[in-house]
């Protein structure tokens, strides 16, 4: 019995130490002197334009990754094509990569001397937003994988044996099944969008009021030694992230939750 | 039946078989575009291999390897008791906390290194300061990493049959025992799993430590602190050969997942 719960007060207290109370002071310390400081500091046009560029940045990336991860999905349960394994491995592979690694790439192909170079996409938002797509890119497909391998092929071939097109068998038979996966796909693919702060920070340049995105603009303020402006958009974000988090907690496969 | 299916119009068929290719053409291009390309051009432009060899290269490698051991090794004790405490145990508020497990996915990772330095940093209201220290950078990696375990972890203990723990509970076996013969068997495969992801990410993070560490060479100064300062300082080509070193560890520790999961599912049949 003590054992049961010195472990549950094990468990509680390191999210408690880790997690609650890091995030619970930096609210706390945005807010200890009411909302106008904390409105003031984000809603100079710096910060205005750093929450435009990521807004910008994550309406690019997710469209993109959630027809690419659908597509994908499709093509690696329902057909078995060569190759298929290191597929599977490329498209994991940004879970793992560094960030940074991946901002470097992107330089030295779009950078000046790079084979793609001297577009205006190194330092410029067409490269924050390539750069945003790579690291947000696994989340729909692993997503919506384990649910079309689920739900099996026989719906499929039926909708097939009765005249149905490719297309019409996956608007009626296919979208309905994944679409809740799919969803929660879009969530943890914005979520990492709107969050992306070492590939973005070194392809973009970091230009305040121009190539700025609003993770960048944080670490700015930190620098400047604005305290205010700090943990007034770091709160920001962090409301973004709990909101995220409740839509998490709602599209979740319920067979993960208990 | 059969000779209704085999009376049906061929070209559906065609249709059919000319969609699914276009689906695996497109996804390739658009993988091979996006992810292929700049990595290709990454390993290409890679030179100067003393960025590598250098003492300073090789001190952040090490402490990047180093400090994500400890990194895996604590999540998988704390992860597990987390997955064990949101599965097994009840208590009010469970709900909630299962929900908060997710916060370190959905949260930006240049807030979480600030949150942490802000609370444990040196205008700390608990006088706590790990700031420019290895133990700051451990708190950050921890922050980070905290979900894969208990997201591994928690299905597989939830499925888990409790006959077998019943039984061996019947048959005189302790608590310890029990755990150790019986359950602990079972959800050693997603530990590891949840620990190897946990270990790919500590690796290459970035966001969470670069304002926690200080960035000091030989002291604090992980693989990706030191690549981000090779490119600041216009060596990207010393930085992409350091890169390179990153990437090929990032794709080792993918395969094994991999190669742990078709194991797993190999021995459940």
């Amino acid at each position: 019995m003590i054992g049961k719960y010195a472990l549950r007060f094990a468990s509680l207290g390191y999210l408690a130490v880790l997690l609650v109370a890091p995030i619970g002071y930096v609210f706390w310390k945005t807010f200890e002197h009411g909302i106008a400081p904390a409105w003031h500091a984000v809603s100079t046009p710096d910060a205005v334009h750093a929450l435009k560029v990521t807004l910008i940045l994550t309406a690019i990336a997710v469209p993109a990754n959630t027809v690419f991860g659908v597509l994908s999905a499709i093509a690696i349960v329902r057909h078995r094509f060569r190759g298929a394994g290191i597929f599977n491995a490329v498209v994991d592979l940004p879970l793992a990569l560094s960030p940074v690694v991946v901002g470097l790439a992107l330089l030295l192909l779009y950078g000046r001397g790079g084979w793609l170079g001297g577009h205006g996409v190194a330092f410029a938002l067409p490269g924050m937003a390539l750069a945003t797509i790579f690291v947000s890119l696994p989340f729909v497909v692993r997503e919506v994988v384990p649910v079309l391998r689920e739900i099996g092929t026989e719906q499929e071939q039926a909708a097939a044996t009765l005249g149905a097109s490719w297309l019409q068998t996956f608007r009626r038979v296919t979208w309905p099944a994944i679409r809740w996966a799919t969803a929660y796909g879009v969530v943890l693919t914005t979520a990492r969008a709107l969050g992306e702060f070492g590939a973005v920070s070194v392809i973009s340049g970091r230009l305040s009021g121009q190539t700025e995105s609003m993770t960048l603009y944080v670490q700015d303020r930190y620098n400047q030694y604005d305290d205010v402006g700090t943990y007034a958009s770091s709160a920001l974000l962090a409301l973004l992230a709990v909101f995220t988090l409740i839509l998490m907690t709602r599209l979740k496969p319920k067979e993960e939750t208990q | 039946m059969a000779a209704n299916a085999g009376a049906l119009p061929a070209a559906p068929e065609a249709r059919r078989s000319l969609a699914p290719r276009l689906a695996v053409g497109l996804s390739t291009l658009y993988l091979s575009v996006i992810v292929l390309l700049p990595l290709a051009a990454l390993s290409w432009k890679a030179h100067g291999w003393q960025a590598v060899t250098n003492p300073e290269a090789v001190a952040a490698l090490k402490l990047s390897l180093g400090i994500s051991l400890v990194v895996a090794l604590v999540n998988a004790f704390a992860g597990t008791a987390i997955a064990w405490t949101l599965v097994r145990d009840r208590f009010v508020g469970q709900g909630l906390v299962n929900a908060l497990v997710d916060l370190p996915f959905a949260l930006p990772t240049i807030v979480a290194g600030l949150t942490l330095l802000i609370l444990f940093g040196p205008k700390s209201p608990v006088n706590v300061d790990v700031s420019l220290t290895r133990w700051g950078l451990l708190l950050a990696l921890l922050f980070v990493t905290l979900p894969f375990v208990v997201r591994t972890v928690q299905p597989v203990l939830f499925e888990l049959d409790r006959e077998m723990e019943e039984a061996a509970a019947s048959l005189g076996a302790g608590r310890v025992a029990t755990f150790l013969r019986i359950i602990l068997p079972s959800i050693l495969p997603a530990i590891l799993s949840g620990v190897a992801l946990a270990f790919a990410r500590a690796i290459g993070e970035f966001g969470a430590v670069v304002l926690i560490s200080g960035n000091r060479p030989f002291k604090t100064e992980v693989a990706s602190l030191y690549i981000f300062g090779r490119i600041e300082s216009g060596d990207s080509g010393g930085a992409a050969a350091a890169s390179v070193v990153i990437l090929g560890i990032s794709f080792g520790v993918l395969i094994a997942i991999g190669a742990l999961r078709r194991w797993v599912t190999r021995h459940d049949r």
